[in-house]
């Protein structure tokens, strides 16, 4: 039997025999994996599932969340299992329904997310014939899926949506797709979940071997700069107090991918925050300073690396990873220890020795130490600027009781999100790494508010990816979830227009972008919503975000052309970076002058 | 250099796009990829020839052994194998010609197995060099039509691979990987 680590709890549903329609089966495995919402949007060929549908919602099952656009199904579908760490739901009809889905099936599947599409698909007798809203749904979705099925057997079905669940939560997880003709959805046949999986070739846990532990350790404690580099890998492994303890007794500095953010308390001495193409000078410089650096779940994305060839040139590399296959694919490392972080941690923290690092610790300070002293936080500013905009949200976050979550978009407000909040927990930030996908913060905020109405959710988003999926706010409010929303307006596809600045010459083509009114439109669906322009009102109106029962919008109105630093140009070094210029000094590298 | 990898397969539809999918979208060098039965029914068995260095071929059978359906993978290039290919080859022929053609032909062990009065085929069998190096000799008579069905390989005997957890990779990290590079299905 295939071994299973992350199963839900027994539903007390009936694994045993039973006559089902199709499109029950669909809900009745949901059922038995746990799975109580999903997100969703009908037509012709789900329609037998959705009629089936009714039952279940009668008696309060499952709830289904009706999207106004499939991306944002999988977006929120994303966002649920974010914010769980279970599997999310999403349900689509054929042909157009199911191409719509690719981009948000693509975001969760780059950043690892579990997540479970089911699509309906023209009845077999029409396979193949270009019937209408007939899209070859598993061939378009193959690259972006984990594994994906196309049913044509209702005697399939419960061991294809078994299957699904198992291959989408185990191991690292990602996307599974499961596409059903409209006939089988309306056959009756028997349907059971009391057998094992066998999947032969499927290795989801692999073993880990105790002498590549053994020799990790070796390495790491001779080491005379140490560095731990993390990623998601260490919030998907729930490992954050096992890292702590590494991080501790070792005297290790960290520093983290995107995904990998707060996987130690950003508050803790030893963070040294995110590092790559917007990381803090010291965190990239310390990357490139180490002797011995310690990857941990993740995977050496270009935005980590940047150039390669000179990427922690000076250090060994130690390399722990769930995926045997990321384990060469960029970096080659001098030893690897592949398995479940869950349990390499614990085997390897006795074999490390205490230590502290002490002149080391103390370089990276010195270098922190000057970052800061130059960094437009510690300067008044006169008009509104998005990293005092993020600061002042992580303030009036930090003071509530209340789980906090934060979800960016994708974009310039999306670094300073990851600059300028400081977060205390792995997984309070949910963010599209992997894809990059505008867009995303929206649905995915609604996604988590829907697995914890008492969450504070913030969607974090800029003006162009808030526009892309911005008619989820009626979603939003049929679902009267409490979903706070800031819009970090620069009138610019601002990290576009960086670029722009940058690399061409300041020829800002295509990225100037209009913006509605924020607050007319929230009011448009009944939501309440307020524009700032100035520092002074900032804190105000977070307060009055929070203190509102609902979903509130505010439109930050930001001084336009703003850029991020620290930057390091694709391809170049990650300590050849372009550093934060002091307020009002003219800074930089190769003649560009950024604006403050 | 060139890898020989074999692959084996739950026989589902759809899988040969499956792996042919996952290696065009990850940019690997396949010089030849061949499908077939093996002796278990319900599993196909694929040959593939990579071209590229150590680490690629390392990256073709860790991302084979990610596709679902694909139930192991082991790299038999380092392996006492049998490689063979087989060619149909579609000769022009004069009555002048033929003679010499079959002669060739003969040296390669190779069959006759269609003649007309304008052409011959000759079924050749062997490496793929001896194959190649046939098709130059018969070239210079004109070649109608041919057909080649890509690289197959068998280990020989003790070489049989044992699809059993077996590191055979120098490359830097693999000696520290554990499990291994190949399937550990039986
Ligand atoms: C769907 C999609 N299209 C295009 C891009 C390329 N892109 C990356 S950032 C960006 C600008 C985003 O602008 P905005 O949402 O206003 O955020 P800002 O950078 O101004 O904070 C664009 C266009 C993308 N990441 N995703
Ligand atoms: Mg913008």
């Amino acid at each position: 039997m295939a071994i299973a680590k992350r199963e839900p709890a027994d539903s007390g549903y009936d694994l045993g025999p039973q006559e089902f329609s199709g499109s029950q089966m669909i809900w009745e495995s949901f059922l038995r994996e746990g799975v109580h919402v999903v997100f969703g949007h009908p037509g012709g060929a789900i329609l037998p599932a959705y009629d089936a549908l009714a039952e279940y919602e009668a008696d309060g099952r499952i709830h289904h969340v009706l999207v106004r656009h499939e991306q944002c199904a999988a977006h929120m579908a994303d966002g649920f299992a974010r914010a769980t760490g279970q599997v999310g739901v999403c349900i689509v009809t054929s042909g157009p329904g199911a191409t719509n889905l690719v981009t948000g099936l693509a975001t969760a599947q780059m950043d690892s997310v579990p997540v479970v599409a089911i699509t309906g698909q023209v009845p077999t007798n029409l396979l193949g014939t270009d019937a209408f809203q007939e899209s070859d749904v598993v061939g378009v979705t193959q690259p972006v899926c984990k594994h994906n099925y196309l049913v044509t057997d209702i005697a399939e079905l419960p061991l294809v949506m078994k299957e699904a669940f198992y291959i989408a939560r185990e191991g690292r997880p990602g996307v599974v797709l499961v596409d059903i003709c409209k006939d089988v959805q309306n056959e009756i046949g028997t349907f059971r979940y009391d057998f094992d999986i066998n999947l032969p070739g499927f290795e989801p846990w692999p073993e880990y071997s105790k002498e590549a532990v053994q020799e990790a350790a070796d390495l790491l404690n001779e080491a005379e700069r140490p560095l731990i580099l993390a990623g998601h890998g260490i919030h998907l492994s729930n490992t954050s107090e096992e890292l702590l303890q590494l991080v501790e007794k070792a005297g290790i500095p960290v520093v983290t991918t995107l995904l990998g953010t707060g996987n130690i308390p950003e508050t803790h001495p030893l963070s040294l925050g995110m590092g790559g193409m917007h990381g803090e000078a010291f965190a990239n410089r310390a990357v490139q300073g180490c002797d011995v650096l310690l990857a941990m779940g993740m995977r050496f994305d270009d935005r980590i690396t940047g150039r390669l060839d000179r990427f922690a040139a000076d250090a060994k590399i130690i390399h722990f990873e769930l995926d045997r296959a990321e384990v060469g694919k960029n970096i080659v490392p001098d030893v690897a220890v592949v398995g479940d972080l869950a349990e390499t941690l614990p085997a390897y923290l006795p074999l490390i020795e205490d230590r502290r690092h002490k002149e080391w610790v103390d370089t990276l300070n010195e270098w922190r130490g000057e970052t800061e002293e130059a960094d437009i936080i510690q300067f008044e500013v006169e008009e509104l600027i998005p990293p005092y905009v993020i600061r002042q949200l992580w303030h009036a976050t930090e003071k509530t009781d209340k789980r906090v979550i934060v979800v960016t978009d994708v974009g310039q407000h999306q670094m300073w999100e990851s600059q300028y909040y400081i977060h205390e927990q792995a997984g309070m930030l949910l963010t599209s790494g992997g894809l990059g996908t505008m867009g995303y913060a929206l649905p995915a905020a609604l996604g988590a508010q829907m697995s914890d109405p008492e969450a504070l959710v913030w969607c974090v988003a800029g003006d162009g990816g808030f526009q892309m999926t911005l008619q989820e706010l009626a979603t939003i409010q049929q679902e009267k979830m409490p979903v706070k929303i800031a819009i970090i307006n620069n009138g610019f596809l601002g990290m576009v227009r960086q670029w722009q600045q940058i690399f061409y010459d300041k020829r800002y083509v295509g990225t100037p972008i209009l913006s509605p009114d924020y607050v007319k439109l929230a009011g448009a669906y009944d939501i309440p919503g307020a524009v700032v322009s100035h520092p002074s009102e900032v804190v105000p109106v977070l307060e009055l975000a929070h203190a509102t029962e609902g979903p509130f919008l505010v439109d930050f109105q930001v001084k336009e052309e703003v850029n991020v630093y620290p930057m390091v140009a694709p391809g170049a070094a990650v300590d050849e970076l372009i550093r934060r210029p002091k307020p009002g000094m003219v800074q930089g590298y190769s003649g560009v002058q950024p604006s403050w | 250099m060139q890898y020989t990898l074999v692959a084996w397969m739950r026989d589902k539809p759809g899988v040969l796009n499956r792996v042919s999918g996952m290696l065009r979208r990850r940019n690997f060098n396949i010089d030849s990829l061949q499908v077939s039965h093996s002796e278990t029914p319900g599993i196909s068995r694929m040959t593939f020839v990579v071209d590229g260095d150590e680490r690629v071929a390392d990256q073709v059978v860790k991302q084979l052994r990610k596709v679902v359906d694909v139930t192991a993978v082991e790299d038999i290039t380092n392996r006492l194998a049998i490689l063979r290919e087989l060619a149909l080859i579609r000769v022009r022929t004069t009555p002048e010609t033929r003679s010499e053609i079959m002669q060739f032909a003969e040296i390669y062990r190779a069959q006759i197995v269609d003649v007309n009065s304008e052409n011959l085929v000759v079924q050749a069998v062997g490496t793929e060099d001896k194959v190649d190096s046939l098709i130059e000799l018969l070239r210079p008579f004109g070649i109608d039509e041919m057909v080649r069905t890509g690289r197959v390989a068998l280990c020989r005997g003790d070489e049989r691979p044992r699809r059993k957890k077996q590191p055979t990779s120098i490359f830097k990290a693999a000696a520290s990987l554990n499990g291994s590079l190949h399937g550990d299905d039986e």
